[in-house]
């Protein structure tokens, strides 16, 4: 759901380019001192299998593909504003030099992508996993929100870039609402599925990197000193 | 955090690195040999715009040019590369590079950037 240069006016890309370059100045600021050995290569793999992952178009109905966004998914591995600036890099390397998603809009796609797909998302995941956890455990509770989420952050996005659409004067919310949010409905099946998948596998091998999962040595197969 | 590279490249990091490298591997034969098979269709917003092409919003967003046309890779493509499956995948393979050295580039300048605050607000701390 790239926008591309024309699809939006100027008070819209402007409020946007505003708004997303502040949340990127905090973000930047929120991690300097989170970052660490470890973090800092996972930040670059994340961001390379997330532009790796866009690429692959899935077709769904009536001759309309839809790709992998990724946003809550790096959230959910390195922490919301570390997730948000991996958007960031992203968008901005399309943008410069794929020409995916115009350079006016990137201040609209990384507000879509990043802010709403992937903060916003992410925020409403760690709301309610609390109480999932006490359910069925931190591990299935994070991969059963990794999976409604990620859908939920997709059909988010998209309402989003119908309502900027709208604001634009370029289609009536009416029409762009519906439409957008009812394909995007069908293209979150897959992010869902992908989201998961890569969550279930990185938990699997390395449980110590996924940052929403409260990771302790001990989980490592040794008995923790209680004993009843 | 200050960022040690002695304890970046220990052994104690081995499995990391091995997990890391293999994350990048599968990055990148996704990127190089799965995206040439991608579905062509355009994506849901793409569509959306398709269908409504008579519409005047999107009449008028035809007209517009793109400000920037500096992309050297613009539509998945590498130019000189005529066979399609190769161009796109080739495309592929830069970018995951550059998004790899660019999102690590980043990390590490923000990251030195705290460590040398830290450091001058609190001098005595190793």
């Amino acid at each position: 759901m790239h926008i591309p240069d024309g699809f939006l006016d100027l008070k819209t890309w402007g409020t946007l380019y505003g708004v997303s370059g502040g949340t990127t100045a905090y973000a930047l600021y929120k991690v300097r001192d989170r970052l660490d050995e470890v973090k800092i290569p996972f930040l670059g793999i994340v961001a390379a299998f997330i532009f790796a992952a866009q690429m692959l178009n899935f077709p769904i109905a009536g001759g309309t593909s839809g790709h992998y966004v990724g946003a809550l998914l790096a959230c959910v591995l390195l922490g919301p504003w570390e997730g948000f600036l991996v958007m960031v890099v992203v968008l901005l390397v399309q943008g410069l030099f794929f020409a995916d998603g115009g350079m006016t809009a990137l201040g609209a796609n990384i507000f879509n992508m990043g802010i709403i797909a992937g903060l916003l998302s992410y925020y409403l995941l760690a709301l309610n996993k609390g109480l999932l956890s006490r359910l069925m455990g931190e591990k299935k509770a994070l991969l059963v929100s990794v999976a409604f989420y990620s859908w939920l952050a997709v059909v988010l996005a998209s309402s989003a870039c119908a309502v900027e659409l709208a604001i634009s004067g370029t289609m009536p919310l009416g029409t762009a609402l519906p439409a957008m949010a009812g394909v995007h409905a069908v293209i979150g099946i897959g992010e869902a599925i992908i989201g998961v998948v890569v969550c279930a596998v990185v938990l699997q091998a390395r449980p110590d990197l996924v940052d929403a999962y409260h990771f302790k040595p001990e989980m490592l197969g040794t008995v923790t000193g209680e004993v009843a | 955090m200050a960022v040690d590279s002695k304890k970046m490249f220990s052994k104690k990091n081995a499995s990391l690195w091995a997990f890391f490298g293999l994350a990048l591997l599968v990055a990148t034969l996704l990127a190089v040999f799965i995206s040439p098979y991608a579905s062509k269709s355009p994506d849901g917003l793409d569509r959306f715009a398709e269908t409504h092409k008579e519409s005047p919003g999107f009449r008028k967003a035809e007209e517009y040019r793109p400000v920037y046309k500096g992309s050297p890779f613009s539509d998945y493509t590498v130019g000189g590369v005529k066979n399609e499956k190769v161009s796109t995948g080739l495309s592929g393979l830069f970018g995951v590079i550059i998004t790899v050295v660019v999102g690590t580039g980043l990390a590490m300048l923000i990251a030195f950037s705290g460590s040398r605050r830290k450091k001058k607000s609190a001098p005595d701390a190793t």
